[in-house]
Parts: C-alpha cells; sequence; structure tokens
C-alpha cells in the first residue's frame, strides 16, 4: 500500500492539471447554439433510425466501404510490418513513421486527390499510409514486449531474417493478427468519412442524406453500418481475409475517368506544393529567402497559430469531457455494477458509440446546433468515452474483490476508480494524441481549428500553404504524443494496456502493486 | 507464422491490384465532367443526367457526370485531367483555367453575363429590402456561401469591404460561417442558425418555386450590382483527344439547348456563347479580396 501513497498524489496533480486547463479552455472556446430547433432535427433523425428506409441504401457503395477498407488495411499493414524490423533501431523509420500516422486519413486523401483524382487509388492510399505508421509502431511495441528467449538458443550464424522467422514472429504472430484485425474496424470508420468528400463509400450517401434532410435514408445507411462493425468477427477472420482481398480487389469502382498521374504528380510536386515565392526563383538570389519569409510570417501569424490555439482549446475540453464520460460510462458494461442483465445492454450502447465516427457526429451535431466548439466537443468526447468506458468496463469485472467487498456507489467510489486509475490515465493519454489529430480535422466542418485554414487555402488553391498547415498539425501531433509518452512514464503507467485491441484477460497490473 | 508471411505476400498481392485501375486505360475514354454541386444534390443529378444524355447523342461519344463533394474538387478533378468539362461557377472558372493552360470558357447561361447576389435575412432581425447596401447588416451574424463561390463568396465579400472600408468581413460580422452551398445558405438563415446571409439569385428563385422557402421566416433584403457568373469550361486537350473541331461541337451542342426539361433545373433561359475575356473583372475582384494570387 505505500506504493500506491507515494504514486497518488502524481495521479492528482496530472488530473488536476488537466482539469483547470480545461476549464481555463472553457473560456476561450465558443459554446453557443445558434440553431433554433435542434431537438426537432434529433427527433427527426431518431425516427429515422427506428424506421429506417433500408430499400434507399446504395448496395455499391457498402460494397467499396468493405473493399477500401480491406485494401487499406492490407497495404498499411503490410508496410507498417516491414518497417517494423527497423523500427527499434534506426531514428529516421520512427520519425517517417511518426509522421505518417501524424496527418490525418482525410488530409491525406485532401493531397492524393490532386494526384490520382476521385480514385479507388485515393481511397485505399489514405488508409494505407497512415495505417503503415501506425502499425509499424505497434508491431514494434508487440515485438519488444515479446518473450523473445528463442532467439537465445539459436544455433550461431543464424540469418536474422531465419531468426526473425523462426524465433521471432511465432511469438508475436497472435498479437499481430489480433491487432491487424482490430484495425480493420478503424479503416471502415475511416472509408466511412473519406464518403463525405466524396470517394463512393457509404459516407458519400450519408453526407447527402444528413445534407438534405432524409433521415430515413442516413438511418438505414448508419443500421447496415452498425451491422457491419457489429458482426466484424464473424466474417474477418484469418481464414476469410484472402478471400475478403481477392474479392475487394475485383470489386473496387474503375476509375470514372483517367487523371493523368504522371503529369499531375509532377505538377505537385513541382510546382503545387513549393511555396509561392520559390517558384521559378533561384535560392542563390538574394531576394528569395527574405521574399519566402515575408510569404511565410502571415501564415505563421493569421493561420497556424490561432488555429493550433483553437485546435489545442478543442482537444483539451474534449479530453477531459472524455474522462468525465467514460467514468459516468463505464459501469453500464460492468457485470459487478449493472449486473447479468444489465451489462450486455451497456455493452452494445458503447459500442455504438464507439463505432460512430467523431467526424459524421460532428457533421450532423454541427448541422443540428450550429456552427461552434459546442458540437465538435460533443461528438469527439461521446466517441472516445466510448472507447474508453468500454475498455474500463471490462478491466472492472477483470479486478480481484474481496468476498466482502462494498457495492454500488461505495463499492465505486472507494475501491473500483481508484484501484483503475492508473489504467484510466493510461487510455486517456494515449488517446489524446488521437483527440488532437481529430479536432485538427473539424476545422473543415466549421470550427475555427487548423483544418479551418487547411480547407481555406484548399479552396482558394493554395497548396502550398495547406500543406505548411498540414505539416504544422503533424508536429503538433507528434509534440502531444511526446508529452503523453513523457507523462506516462513519469507516472510509471507507460507498461499498462493502453491498445483497444489488447485483450482483457485476468487481473491487470494494478498501479498500486507496481 | 503462416500467417505472418501470408500477410506479406498478399500486401504485395494488393499492391499489384491497386495500381492496376489507376493506369489502365481504355481504347475510347469516356467524356467526363462535373459541376460545382451549388445546391441541392437531388437537382443536381437531375439537371446532370439530362446534360450528359443530351451530349451523348450530339457528340457521338460516351459521356459521364462524376458527382463532387465540394468546389475545390470540382476544380481539382479538371486540373488532374479526370474531366473534360466543367460547370464551373465564375471564380471556379477562372482559378480551373489558371491552373490548366489552354483551357476555355465557351458557354454561359444567358443570365449569367449580369448574375446577381441577393442578400437574406432572417425575419426577427426586422431588416427591410433597400436599394442601398445595407450597412446595419454590420454586427449581425452572417453566412457566405462555399468559400469558392462566386455569388455566395467572391462578389458579397467585395461588397462588403466596399461598404466598410478597411475592414474583412470578420471584423464587421461577430460570427461568419461558410454553409458550402446556397440551398443551405437559405435553411441555414431561415431557421436563424444565421442572421443574414448571402447567396445566388438562380438558387433562390428556384428553391422559392420548389416551396422551400418561408417568405415569412426570410427574406431578401438587398439586390447587388450585376457580374459575369457561370459557364462552361472545356479543356484544351479535348480536341486532341476526341478529334479536331470538338470542341467547336460541344459549344455548338451547348448552346443549341433548347428542350425546356435541360435548361429549367439550370434556372437558365437558354446557353449563350462566352469566351475567357468576359471573366477578367472576377479576376480583378479576385486579386483584391486576396482570394487569388
Amino acid at each position: 500500500m505505500i506504493g500506491r501513497q507515494r504514486s497518488a498524489p502524481g495521479y492528482a496533480a496530472v488530473s488536476r492539471w488537466f482539469a483547470a486547463a480545461a476549464l481555463a479552455a472553457l473560456f476561450l472556446a465558443d459554446l453557443h447554439v445558434t440553431s433554433l430547433n435542434p431537438w426537432a432535427d434529433l427527433q427527426r433523425l431518431l425516427a429515422g433510425l427506428i424506421r429506417p428506409d433500408l430499400l434507399s441504401v446504395e448496395g455499391w457503395s457498402v460494397v467499396y466501404t468493405v473493399a477500401f477498407a480491406v485494401l487499406g488495411v492490407t497495404c498499411g499493414a503490410g508496410t507498417g510490418f516491414l518497417l517494423a524490423i527497423p523500427f527499434a533501431r534506426f531514428r529516421s523509420i520512427r520519425l517517417l513513421c511518426a509522421g505518417l500516422r501524424a496527418v490525418h486519413e482525410l488530409f491525406w486523401a485532401l493531397l492524393l486527390m490532386q494526384v490520382f483524382g476521385l480514385s479507388a487509388t485515393t481511397g485505399i492510399l489514405a488508409i494505407a499510409l497512415p495505417y503503415a505508421g501506425i502499425c509499424a509502431k505497434v508491431y514494434s511495441e508487440i515485438i519488444e514486449e515479446a518473450d523473445l528467449s528463442a532467439l537465445r538458443v539459436l544455433p550461431e550464424g543464424t540469418g536474422s531474417v531465419s531468426a526473425f522467422l523462426y524465433a521471432c514472429l511465432p511469438e508475436v504472430a497472435g498479437s499481430f493478427r489480433h491487432y491487424t484485425l482490430y484495425r480493420f474496424e478503424c479503416a471502415m470508420r475511416s472509408t466511412l468519412v473519406l464518403g463525405f468528400i466524396g470517394l463512393p463509400t457509404m459516407g458519400f450517401y450519408l453526407e447527402s442524406a444528413f445534407r438534405q434532410g432524409r433521415y430515413a435514408e442516413a438511418g438505414a445507411l448508419l443500421l447496415v453500418f452498425y451491422a457491419l462493425i457489429g458482426s466484424r468477427r464473424l466474417w474477418v477472420r484469418v481464414g476469410s481475409v484472402p478471400v475478403l482481398i481477392a474479392a475487394s480487389a475485383l470489386a473496387l469502382p474503375a476509375t470514372i475517368g483517367t487523371t493523368n498521374v504522371g503529369a499531375s504528380l509532377l505538377r505537385f510536386l513541382t510546382h503545387d506544393v513549393v511555396p509561392a515565392p520559390l517558384r521559378g526563383a533561384s535560392l542563390l538570389d538574394p531576394e528569395t529567402l527574405p521574399r519566402l519569409w515575408a510569404w511565410f510570417v502571415p501564415i505563421l501569424t493569421g493561420q497556424i497559430l490561432p488555429g493550433a490555439v483553437q485546435t489545442l482549446v478543442l482537444a483539451q475540453i474534449a479530453l477531459v469531457a472524455t474522462a468525465l464520460g467514460a467514468l459516468v460510462l463505464f459501469p453500464l458494461v460492468s457485470r459487478r455494477f449493472s449486473g447479468r442483465f444489465g451489462s450486455p445492454a451497456g455493452r452494445v450502447l458503447l459500442v455504438v458509440l464507439r463505432s460512430t465516427p467523431e467526424y459524421m457526429l460532428a457533421y450532423v451535431l454541427l448541422q443540428m446546433l450550429g456552427p461552434s466548439m459546442l458540437p465538435a466537443i460533443l461528438a469527439l468526447s461521446i466517441h472516445n468515452a466510448g472507447i474508453i468506458g468500454y475498455l474500463m468496463g471490462r478491466h472492472a469485472d477483470a479486478l480481484p474483490y474481496r468476498a466482502d467487498a462494498p457495492r454500488g456507489l461505495n463499492l465505486y467510489a472507494y475501491e473500483t476508480v481508484p484501484r483503475l486509475y492508473g489504467q484510466f490515465l493510461a487510455y486517456l493519454l494515449y488517446r489524446w494524441e488521437l483527440i488532437l489529430r481529430e479536432s485538427a480535422i473539424f476545422g473543415i466542418l466549421g470550427v475555427a481549428t487548423l483544418g479551418y485554414y487547411v480547407d481555406a487555402a484548399i479552396s482558394e488553391l493554395r497548396l502550398d500553404v495547406a500543406v505548411v498547415l498540414i505539416a504544422a498539425t503533424a508536429a503538433m501531433t507528434v509534440a502531444v504524443d511526446a508529452a503523453s509518452r513523457a507523462l506516462r512514464t513519469a507516472l510509471r503507467i507507460n507498461t499498462l494496456p493502453t491498445r483497444l485491441a489488447d485483450p482483457v484477460t485476468g487481473p491487470p497490473p494494478a498501479p498500486a502493486r507496481a | 507464422m503462416i500467417d505472418g508471411v501470408r500477410i506479406l505476400v498478399l500486401a504485395a498481392l494488393a499492391g499489384v491490384a491497386v495500381a492496376g485501375p489507376a493506369t489502365a486505360q481504355g481504347a475510347k475514354p469516356a467524356f467526363v465532367f462535373t459541376g460545382i454541386p451549388d445546391q441541392d444534390e437531388s437537382r443536381l443529378v437531375e439537371r446532370f443526367g439530362k446534360v450528359a444524355a443530351y451530349l451523348e447523342g450530339k457528340l457521338g461519344v460516351p459521356v459521364t457526370y462524376i458527382p463532387v463533394k465540394n468546389y475545390p474538387a470540382a476544380v481539382t478533378a479538371f486540373t488532374n485531367g479526370q474531366v473534360q468539362l466543367a460547370w464551373f461557377g465564375g471564380f471556379t472558372g477562372v482559378q480551373a483555367r489558371k491552373a490548366v493552360p489552354g483551357s476555355q470558357a465557351i458557354a454561359q447561361g444567358a443570365e449569367d453575363a449580369a448574375f446577381k447576389t441577393y442578400l437574406i435575412a432572417n425575419a426577427k432581425t426586422g431588416l427591410a429590402k433597400a436599394a442601398d447596401f445595407p450597412t446595419d447588416i454590420a454586427g449581425k451574424s452572417f453566412t457566405f456561401g462555399s468559400r469558392a463561390s462566386t455569388s455566395g463568396r467572391l462578389m458579397p465579400e467585395y461588397f462588403i469591404r466596399q461598404a466598410f472600408p478597411g475592414k474583412i468581413p470578420e471584423q464587421v460580422f461577430p460570427t461568419v460561417g461558410y454553409s458550402g452551398d446556397h440551398s443551405r445558405t437559405i435553411q441555414l438563415v431561415q431557421s436563424g442558425a444565421f442572421a443574414v446571409g448571402a447567396v445566388d439569385y438562380s438558387v433562390w428563385d428556384l428553391d422559392t418555386k420548389a416551396g422551400k422557402v418561408d417568405p415569412k421566416a426570410v427574406s431578401v433584403i438587398w439586390e447587388s450590382p450585376t457580374f459575369p457568373d457561370y459557364q462552361w469550361t472545356v479543356r484544351g486537350d479535348v480536341d486532341a483527344i476526341y478529334g479536331e473541331g470538338f470542341t467547336a461541337r460541344l459549344k455548338a451542342a451547348l448552346v443549341g439547348i433548347t428542350d425546356p426539361a435541360i435548361l429549367a433545373p439550370f434556372g437558365r433561359s437558354k446557353f449563350i456563347p462566352v469566351d475567357n475575356a468576359a471573366y477578367a473583372p472576377l479576376i480583378a475582384v479576385g486579386r483584391s479580396t486576396g482570394l487569388l494570387d
């Protein structure tokens, strides 16, 4: 118990610090509701979910959503697997992967569209590029965490490829499989969202349905999507993966029209993304650098800084709202709190919350509540509280309780929450980076975060500015990731599970005993 | 372990699959066009579906319409060659022709030579219709249409800057929104989410005819001076792809549309010939508002 007394102030201090920052951020945030009848819209949406028009669902959009996700994850995980092997040894690989995953799928898609147009290539690469970065990192972590004693008993002179294949891979294959199949669920959400900017997935029709208020069609699309996600374990299995990949490749939509990929790529790299003052200018010209600086300063002061502040404000409020939401929601999933019949219902609710893409949720809420930060905060915290609450609930049931443990609120406040608090912080700090990435993207929907300025730059065909802004977003994401890791180390919770895909089996290593 | 190896092999296979459709080229490429999504999507599908069928009959090549979700996506599809023809707004047309040298504006609606922006206001604001620019909109929430819209952004921003010298819209209004399209602007001002908005007059008329506008909740408070707007713009390389004289035949086909069933969903009486020079005033306005380099 001495251990708990030493680490408890750390948890409390960090929690207070985050809560205070969120309170301060609330003063900077624009939270007013401008729409006159949000409840009427919400009622119509719920009516659409209850009476969905299933016949209106465009069947091919469902096929394309699955196909893009399958092929995106296959390419991403395959590349990630190759990158994971040198990941721990080379700083450059780690930087490359950090850069790949710090840029959101939607930003990747907006850039790829310039070259590949509205095509399957754009959709698949927009998933594959960031997923390669994420998978490389996670696979490398799995390899590091694995028990690799088999490597030590290999005969001398064993090649490194053989050593990896025979001594390392068998140890980690299970975790790889588990993580990769889970990644597919994320990819389904990502592909859905790509439809909102024009790719032919379910999001394309969802956007139209929401925009024009056809809620019966929107409800039907959502129910189909939840059914796909909910039944993932039935149809995405190791045995079915080759069939899925082959079928996906066959089912891909033919590109309408042909983009001149070579010419577009050349123009994109040598003209569009080159800062305007450098186009056709000589670097040796003493005038060039001052001109570049004069071009950059207004972007920094007028776009990057205000955008970064708003992004941090939104992410901070959303993070703390997520924390509160998760603390409220997790007993719903736990058998000890909700009972034998309550907890399955709680699970369904939280799986639905976490399956709902934040971007789509923000889009819908922005339409209902008007353009302020409130819908963005709600969307981020509903989705993430669903994720963390679900995992916490399962941890709560895995804790060993004394036979005479208290019940109800006493158990919750004096035993379960204190014992799980380290785990809770680990999850939150892990989601911090993801919440920030998503906060930036919400700018496309009209909240004044960094994405707002990216959207403006793309509308003005200033891709050079857009790329600078996306790079600034990525740098911020990487910085938050580093801060999160440093905090987790300082709090000694860096060995606790943080990934959704980690199976919760048996009692987790409680921080008190660490 | 076999699973790990399998993942590798499949990744390689999938790589081939991805590269396939992007590079595949038919012998006779379909003629593809798009249009900026400036209003309700169902109306866009109706009008462009009819145009595709009409052009296919006149030109003798397969014609396809590809829908896009926002204005810059239409410009992007034009610059990377995915579409050869587009129904652009005045400003997106200027952007597209600047990015694709050799492309030309070939036809505009008869109404587009002298197009107008309407400023509309929610009834609760108490603003009434006036002939002069209503400077009392200052301090109210304001929504544009798409960021790259001519009648919903470029021109109203220009008129606002003229009415409030030295100020940008963000300094005139406490909240500035970009609704995305004109139908949405009308809905937002009608619902009171925004007090005032700038809207394309032809979409206002179409939505009024369709019964989507409640005159008790929203009304026009100002009509702008006129400016050139929408036009059909074609890429310069179509003659090389579809044969000599293709651009001329396309232009003749567009100008020759007399079927009211095609023209009505556009809100146009007919299409007339036009050239790039007609849009020079918009280039000047674009530069003065900083939207164009």
